[in-house]
C-alpha cells in the first residue's frame, strides 16, 4: 500500500500533465498552450539545440510550422529530446504530440507501432563516411572493414543486408547514442561511418577535421523522413500532413516569407484560396482561415527552411536533389488546396 | 675511613661515549625497519616506488605541467599534450547544472545552501536539537527542494488531495468489480463470479457513498477563488483536532496541538513566500536538469525514500505472519539479484505500461521509482542486521511491561537498531551516489552523462579533452565518496566506543 | 497409584492459529487477508492497464518473436551466429558473452584481489601504502566512470592494423582487437583431447593416493615424474600415433583488417579490465579483514615452529581465513557479473546490450524482453546464495554442534 501510494503520490506531485490518448489531441494542445514536439538529441541540420538551449533545424522548423498554424505563434513548442530507443514510446504514451526525429517511414512503423506517417520531410537514403586516408572510392571496396553503428534504427538492418548481398564481411561496432557512434569513429575504432546520408554530412561538420573525411557516393537504401502522429485521430493527421503540403504549395506558387503580404493582396483564385482568402479550408481543418499565412510567416516556404537548415545557406550544404519540387527534378509534390 | 677516591674499583675518569642506539622511530627509523630491513624488503621497496613513480609523475605532468590554462576554444589546446582547462572551464556550468536555465539557477543554488545548512548540524554529534533537525531536513526539506526546483504551485491542499486518492482507489475497486461481473457472463463459475463482483462493486458503492461528504466539499472548493487557503484552514483544524485527541484530550493533549499549529504556520509562511497558491515558480522540466544536481538529487531522493520502504520490508522479513514473510524475502530476493541497469531499463520502458493510458510519469521520476525499489531491497537487509543486533531481552522487557507490538517496535526497537544501521546508511549513499551514474544510460542527464554530452561540442574537439573531463569528474567523484568515507568510519567508531576495549 | 507421564493436549485449534497468522493470531489472519486483497488489486491494475496500453499500440504479447529473423549481426559470438537466426540464438548469443566476460573478470579480479590484500598486509610500508591508495582510489570511483575511462585508455594507446604492434609476428595487437593463431582442429584432436582428460583425472586420482598414504601411514610418495609422463608424455605419444591435433591459421593484414586468426575485441578487454580492478579492490578488503581475523597466535605458532612467513600465511593462515572471506567473496562475484551489464555503455555485444538493448528498439517487445533478462540475473543470483546456504551449513556443521 505504501508503494502504491507513495509511487502515485510521487505521480501526482511531479506535476504530471493527463494527456487523453484518443482523437482530442488539437484540443489537448490548444488546452495546454504548447505543441510537444519530439525530436533527436543533437542533429545538426535537423533538430540541435545550441549552447543556450534554442533549438534549429528542419524537423525543429515543421514543428515551429504547425504551432504557427494552431496558434500563431512559432515559439510556442516544448522539444522534447529522445533517442532511437524511446522515440516512438514517447509517442505512444502521449508525452509528445507529434515525433520529427528525422525517422524513416517503413510498414513495420507504419503499421505495428499504433503511429501513423504524415508525409515525406526529406527523401534520403543510407551512405558511408570514411576516412580519406583510406583511399577508398567506392562502398564495394569495403571488404572485411570494421563499421560503427547506431543500434536500433533501420541502418544496422540495411547494413546487414547490403554486404550480404555483396558477399562482403565486415565487423559491427555498435553504439547506443549516435553521439558515441560518431566518436568511436572518429577514435579510429572502426574504418566505416554508416547512417542516412543526411545524417552523414551533419555528423561530418562534429569532426575535429571534417575534411580528412569524405562520403561514398553509394546509397544503399531508400530512407524517406517524416513526422510522426499517433493512430486515431485523423484531425491532428490532417492538419499535420496538410502543414508539410502548405510548406510545399507555397514554394510551388512562389510565395515565401517576405512576399506573403503582397501576394495576398493578388487577386489570382489560387491564391486567394491558398491564403485563405477564399474558401474556409483552413476551418475544415480545425484551425484558422489564415492558417498558411500563419505557417509562411513563420518559416517560410519549403526551399528557405531547406536552404536554411542543411541546403546552400547552411554549414552542411546538401544539393535539393530529390528534395526539389516535382517540376524540377525532385520528388516534393503537393496535392491542390481546393 | 680510607679515601674513596683512591680504591682501585672506582673509575677515575669518564668512559668514552658511545654511538646512540639505532634509531628506530621517525623517518629514519621507517626506512630501517619497514623499508630496506632484508635484500626481498629492499627489492619490494624499489618495485613499489617505481610503480608509484610511473603513474604519479605522468598524472601530474598531465594534469598540471603540461596542461593549458587560459582558452577560448579549441585551438588553444591542440598543440599541448597537457589537461586542457579553459574546456572544463566552459563546460562547468552544464557539468553542475545541466540545461537549467540561467536565469533561474539561484533556485538550485538556494536548494544547495539550505541543504548544507540543514545537513551540517545533522553530521556534527555534538550539536544537540537533532530531532527537529532530521525532520526539518528529511521531511520539509525535500518539498521546499520540490517546489524550488521544479517550480509550479499547488490548487488544493490535504482535503482534495484526500478527496482524489480515495476517490481514484474507489474508481478502481468499482472497476474490478464490473470487470468481474462482465467476466462472470462468459464464465465457468459465472454465478461465483456473479456474487463476487456484486460483492466488490457494493463495497466499492458504499466506500464512494462514505467519502461523499469529502469529494463534495472538494468540489465546493474548486468552485470559490481562494481554495488553496480553504482547504489549507479546514486541514489543519481537523489535523489539530485529531492530535489533540490522540495526545490525550483535554488533560495531556495541548502540546501536540501546539506542535500541529506551529507545523501548520510554517507551511503557510512556506507557501506565501514562494507562492505557491498563485502558481508558484516558473516550471523548469526535470528533462532540463542535468550534472551535479541530477546526481545530488537522484542520490539524496533514493535514499530518503528507501529508507522507509527498507525498513518496513525488514519488519516484514522479520515477521511470523505467513504472507507478509513470504512476501517480503521475495520482494528482497527479487530486487537484489538483478542489476541496477535492468532495473532502470524496466522503470523506464515498463512502467509506462503498467500505468492507465492517460498518466504520463515523467522521466527522471520513473527511474528515481525503480532506484527506490532498488536500494529499499538493500536497505532491508541493513535494518535487518540492525534489528538482529538488538538483544532479545528487550523485546522480552517491552512484553513484561504490556507494550503491543507496535508500541514495541516503535518505541524501543527501531530506535536501538537504527543507531547499527547509521554507518551502513552513509555506505548505501556512497554507493547509491557512485551508481547515479548508470542513469546516462536511460537518456537522463547526471554528471558522468552530462561530461559525455560535452565531449560532443566540435567547438573544443581536441585529443586531450578527453582525459581532461575524465580526469575533473573523477576528482570530484573521489573528493564526495572518499569524504562520506571517511565521515562513516568516524561515526563508526563513535558509535561503538563503548565497545572499545 | 502410577503417575506417568501423560502426552500434552492436542491443542490443534492453537497450532492452527499459529500456523494461519503467526504470532498475531486470528488478528494476523485478517491481516493477510487485507494484504492478499491489497495486492490483488495492484495485480488487477497492473495486468488491465498493460493489456489495455499494448493493444492501443498494436504491440503483440507473447513470445512468439523470438521466431522472427534477428536481422542485425553481433560483433562477437562464441557460437556460429548470422544475421538472419533467429532472435532466440541472439539471446543465447548475449547469453554466452556476459558468462564469458564474468568468469574471465572473476579469475584476473580474484588474483588481482589476493595480491593486493598481501600487499597491504606487508610490513613493507611503501607496499601497503600503494595497496591502500590503489583500494581507496578505486573504490570511490563509479564502475561506469571506470568502464568508460578503461576503454579510451585502451583504444588511445593502441594504434591503427595498418600500423599494429606484431608479437613473435604471428599475433598482432591493434585497436581492432588482439589478433591470435586460431587453433584448427585436424584428425588427431579428438585422440589427443581423450588422452588429456585422462591424464588430468589419473593426476588428481595419484594426488588423492599419494595424500591418502602420508595421512595415514607416513609414506611419503613422490609422484611428480608420473604426473609429468601422464601429462605430457602420453599426449606426444597420441600426437606421434594419430597425427597432429591441430594446425594454427595465422592472421595476415588484408586490406582494412585481419583475415583469419581469432580475434578478442578492445571492448572485451576494456570490460574485464575494468571489472577486475574494481571488484579486485572490494576482493581485497575482504581477504584482509579475513586474514586479519584469524587470531595473531596462529602466526606467532607457525613462527615457533620455525616455519618461514609464506609458508605459515599458505598452510595454517588462510584456510582458517577462507571460512570469513568465502560469503562476501561469492558476493562480490556476483556483483562483478550483474556490473558486467554496463557492456552496453562501451558497445560490447553482453546480454543487456544485444538483448534489451538492440532487440528491444527492433522488436518492441518491452515487457517479454526485460522479464527475460531480469529472470536470468535473477536466476545466477539464486543459484549462488542457494550454493553459499549449503557452503554456510557445512562450514557450522564442522565448526562443531
Amino acid at each position: 500500500m505504501k508503494r502504491v501510494t507513495l509511487a502515485l503520490t510521487l505521480a501526482l506531485a511531479a506535476g504530471l500533465t493527463a494527456q487523453a490518448a484518443d482523437a482530442q489531441t488539437l484540443k489537448t494542445v490548444k488546452d495546454r498552450g504548447v505543441l510537444s514536439c519530439g525530436v533527436s538529441q543533437g542533429l545538426p541540420g535537423f533538430s540541435s539545440p545550441d549552447d543556450k538551449g534554442n533549438w534549429t533545424g528542419l524537423d525543429v522548423d515543421v514543428c515551429r510550422a504547425i504551432a504557427a498554424a494552431i496558434f500563431n505563434d512559432p515559439t510556442k513548442v516544448k522539444f522534447v529530446p529522445t533517442s532511437a530507443k524511446d522515440r516512438f514510446t514517447a509517442l505512444q504514451s502521449g508525452e509528445i504530440d507529434v515525433l520529427s526525429r528525422n525517422t524513416t517511414w517503413t510498414i513495420s512503423r507504419d503499421t505495428s507501432l499504433g503511429a501513423n506517417f504524415t508525409g515525406v520531410t526529406y527523401y534520403d537514403g543510407q551512405g558511408f563516411m570514411v576516412k580519406k586516408s583510406l583511399k577508398v572510392n567506392s562502398a564495394l571496396e569495403l571488404n572485411s572493414a570494421s563499421v560503427c553503428v547506431q543500434t536500433g534504427t533501420t541502418t544496422e538492418q540495411n547494413l546487414a543486408d547490403y554486404f550480404k548481398a555483396n558477399n562482403m564481411k565486415y565487423e559491427v561496432i555498435a553504439f547506443g547514442t549516435n553521439d558515441e557512434t560518431v566518436k568511436a569513429y572518429e577514435a579510429g575504432r572502426c574504418d566505416v561511418f554508416t547512417t542516412d546520408q543526411s545524417g552523414l554530412y551533419s555528423n561530418r561538420l562534429k569532426l575535429a577535421n571534417p575534411n580528412d573525411h569524405m562520403v561514398l557516393p553509394e546509397i544503399i537504401s531508400k530512407e524517406p523522413l517524416g513526422p510522426m502522429v499517433r493512430h486515431g485521430d485523423d484531425q491532428w493527421f490532417d492538419i499535420v500532413k496538410w502543414t508539410l503540403f502548405a510548406l510545399v504549395t507555397t514554394e510551388e506558387l512562389g510565395i515565401t516569407s517576405k512576399n506573403v503580404d503582397e501576394k495576398a493582396k493578388i487577386e489570382n483564385p489560387e491564391l486567394k484560396r491558398v491564403l485563405g482568402s477564399d474558401g474556409n479550408f483552413g476551418e475544415q481543418l480545425g484551425l484558422t482561415k489564415d492558417w498558411v499565412i500563419r505557417i509562411v510567416k513563420a518559416t517560410g516556404n519549403y526551399g528557405e527552411v531547406f536552404d536554411r537548415n542543411v541546403g546552400a545557406g547552411s554549414p552542411l550544404g546538401i544539393t535539393r536533389g530529390l528534395n526539389n519540387l516535382w517540376n524540377k527534378g525532385g520528388l516534393q509534390y503537393a496535392p491542390p488546396i481546393r | 675511613m680510607s679515601d674513596i677516591t683512591s680504591s682501585g674499583y672506582v673509575r677515575q675518569d669518564l668512559l668514552a661515549e658511545r654511538p646512540a642506539p639505532v634509531k628506530t622511530t621517525g623517518f629514519v627509523g621507517l626506512v630501517r625497519t619497514r623499508l630496506l630491513n632484508s635484500p626481498t624488503n629492499i627489492l619490494i621497496t624499489i618495485v613499489s616506488a617505481l610503480l608509484l613513480w610511473f603513474t604519479v609523475v605522468p598524472s601530474v605532468k598531465f594534469l598540471f605541467v603540461d596542461a593549458v590554462w587560459t582558452g577560448t576554444d579549441r585551438t588553444a589546446c591542440l598543440t599541448e599534450n597537457g589537461a586542457c582547462w579553459p574546456y572544463i572551464q566552459a563546460k562547468l556550468p552544464q557539468l553542475i547544472y545541466g540545461f537549467y536555465p540561467e536565469a533561474e539557477r539561484w533556485r538550485v543554488d538556494l536548494v544547495l545552501i539550505l541543504s548544507v545548512v540543514l545537513l551540517l548540524p545533522l553530521l556534527i554529534p555534538r550539536l544537540p536539537a537533532k530531532g527537529i533537525n532530521a525532520s526539518l531536513f528529511f521531511f520539509a526539506f525535500p518539498v521546499v527542494a520540490f517546489f524550488l526546483l521544479h517550480g509550479g504551485g499547488i490548487t488544493g491542499f490535504g482535503l482534495s488531495w484526500t478527496a482524489g486518492l480515495l476517490q481514484l482507489f474507489d474508481d478502481s475497486i468499482i472497476g474490478a468489480g464490473q470487470a468481474l461481473l462482465s467476466l462472470s457472463k462468459t464464465s465457468a463459475i459465472a454465478p461465483l463470479l456473479w456474487v463476487l463482483g456484486n460483492l466488490v462493486v457494493l463495497v466499492g458503492t458504499a466506500i464512494y457513498w462514505l467519502i461523499f461528504p469529502l469529494t463534495w466539499l472538494r468540489d465546493q472548493l474548486e468552485g470559490t477563488g481562494q481554495s488553496v487557503w480553504t482547504d489549507f484552514a479546514i486541514t489543519t483544524i481537523v489535523v489539530s483536532l485529531i492530535a489533540f485527541m490522540m495526545g490525550g484530550g483535554v488533560r495531556t493533549g495541548w502540546r501536540p496541538l501546539a506542535w500541529s499549529i506551529a507545523t501548520f504556520a510554517a507551511i503557510a509562511a512556506v507557501i506565501k513566500l514562494m507562492g505557491l497558491d498563485h502558481g508558484g515558480l516558473p516550471v523548469v522540466q526535470t528533462r532540463l536538469w542535468g550534472g551535479l544536481l541530477v546526481t545530488l538529487v537522484v542520490s539524496v531522493a533514493g535514499i530518503v525514500t528507501s529508507l522507509p520502504i527498507g525498513i518496513a520490508l525488514a519488519l516484514g522479513r522479520r515477521s511470523t505472519i505467513p504472507l507478509i514473510r513470504i512476501f517480503s524475502i521475495a520482494f528482497i530476493e527479487f530486487w537484489r539479484g538483478v542489476p541496477l541497469i535492468t532495473v532502470l531499463f524496466f522503470a523506464t520502458y515498463m512502467l509506462p505500461l503498467f500505468l492507465p493510458g492517460n498518466f504520463t510519469v515523467d522521466g527522471l521520476v520513473r527511474a528515481l521509482i525503480g532506484i527506490a525499489l532498488f536500494t529499499g531491497a538493500y536497505q532491508a537487509e541493513n535494518v535487518r542486521g540492525g534489528l538482529a543486533a538488538i538483544p532479545r531481552g528487550q523485546g522480552e522487557a517491552a512484553a513484561a511491561l504490556g507494550l503491543s507490538w507496535w508500541k514495541t517496535t516503535s518505541l524501543i526497537v527501531l530506535p536501538q537498531a537504527l543507531r547499527h544501521v547509521i554507518p551502513n546508511l552513509v555506505n548505501s549513499f556512497i554507493s547509491l551516489f557512485k551508481d547515479t551514474s548508470l542513469v546516462s544510460i536511460v537518456a537522463l542527464f547526471d554528471l558522468l552523462g552530462s561530461l559525455r554530452a560535452s565531449f560532443a561540442d566540435p567547438k573544443w574537439s581536441a585529443p586531450s579533452i578527453l582525459f581532461t573531463g575524465f580526469a575533473f569528474v573523477g576528482i570530484i567523484y573521489f573528493l564526495f565518496c572518499f569524504g562520506m568515507s571517511r565521515y562513516s568510519l568516524f561515526v563508526e567508531n563513535r558509535l561503538n566506543a563503548h565497545r572499545r576495549n | 497409584m502410577s503417575t506417568e507421564a501423560r502426552k500434552p493436549p492436542a491443542q490443534i485449534a492453537l497450532k492452527i492459529r499459529r500456523v494461519l497468522g503467526g504470532k498475531a493470531g486470528w488478528n494476523g489472519v485478517a491481516v493477510q487477508l487485507a494484504f492478499a486483497a491489497v495486492l490483488g488489486w495492484i495485480g488487477y491494475e497492473i495486468v488491465s492497464n498493460a493489456r489495455a496500453n499494448l493493444e492501443n499500440q498494436h504491440i503483440a504479447a507473447g513470445f512468439g518473436f523470438l521466431r522472427n529473423n534477428a536481422g542485425f549481426d553481433v560483433n562477437q559470438t562464441l557460437i556460429s551466429y548470422t544475421g538472419s537466426d533467429t532472435f532466440l540464438r541472439v539471446f543465447v548469443v548475449g547469453l554466452l558473452n556476459t558468462l564469458v566476460v564474468s568468469v574471465v573478470g572473476i579469475f584476473f579480479a580474484t588474483v588481482i584481489g589476493f595480491v593486493v590484500a598481501l600487499c597491504r598486509l606487508s610490513p613493507n610500508w611503501l607496499l601497503s601504502r600503494v595497496g591502500e591508495i590503489y583500494v581507496e582510489v578505486i573504490r570511490n570511483l563509479p564502475v561506469l566512470f571506470q568502464i568508460l575511462f578503461w576503454y579510451l585508455a585502451v583504444l588511445a594507446a593502441l594504434p591503427n592494423p595498418r600500423q599494429s604492434i606484431s608479437l613473435l609476428g604471428i599475433a598482432f595487437v591493434s585497436n581492432r582487437g588482439l589478433v591470435i593463431p586460431q587453433p584448427i582442429g585436424q584428425a588427431g584432436l579428438d585422440p589427443f583431447l581423450a588422452v588429456l582428460l585422462f591424464g588430468i583425472v589419473a593426476s588428481l586420482a595419484l594426488r588423492t593416493y599419494a595424500r591418502r598414504a602420508l595421512f595415514q601411514r607416513g609414506q611419503v610418495i613422490r609422484i611428480w615424474p608420473y604426473v609429468l609422463g601422464l601429462l605430457f608424455g602420453l599426449p606426444l605419444v597420441t600426437m606421434l600415433l594419430f597425427g597432429l591435433p591441430f594446425t594454427f591459421e595465422l592472421p595476415q593484414l588484408k586490406g582494412f583488417n585481419f583475415a583469419g586468426g581469432s580475434r578478442i575485441i578492445p571492448e572485451f578487454v576494456a570490460l574485464t579490465l575494468a571489472l577486475s580492478t574494481y571488484t579486485a579492490a572490494f576482493i581485497a578488503e575482504i581477504v584482509r579483514a579475513g586474514i586479519l581475523s584469524v587470531h595473531k597466535g596462529q602466526m606467532e605458532a607457525g613462527a615457533s615452529l620455525g616455519l618461514s612467513r609464506g609458508t605459515t600465511l599458505r598452510l595454517i593462515v588462510v584456510p582458517q581465513a577462507m571460512r570469513v572471506i568465502v560469503p562476501p567473496l561469492t558476493n562480490q562475484y556476483l556483483n562483478l557479473t550483474k556490473n558486467s551489464s554496463l557492456a552496453v555503455a562501451i558497445g560490447y555485444p553482453d546480454l543487456v546490450s544485444v538483448w534489451a538493448g538492440t532487440s528491444l528498439s527492433q522488436t518492441g517487445q518491452a515487457i517479454e524482453i526485460i522479464a527475460m533478462t531480469m529472470g536470468v540475473y535473477l536466476l545466477i543470483s539464486l543459484i549462488t546464495s542457494a550454493i553459499m546456504s549449503v557452503y554456510g551449513w557445512r562450514v557450522s556443521r564442522s565448526l562443531g554442534a
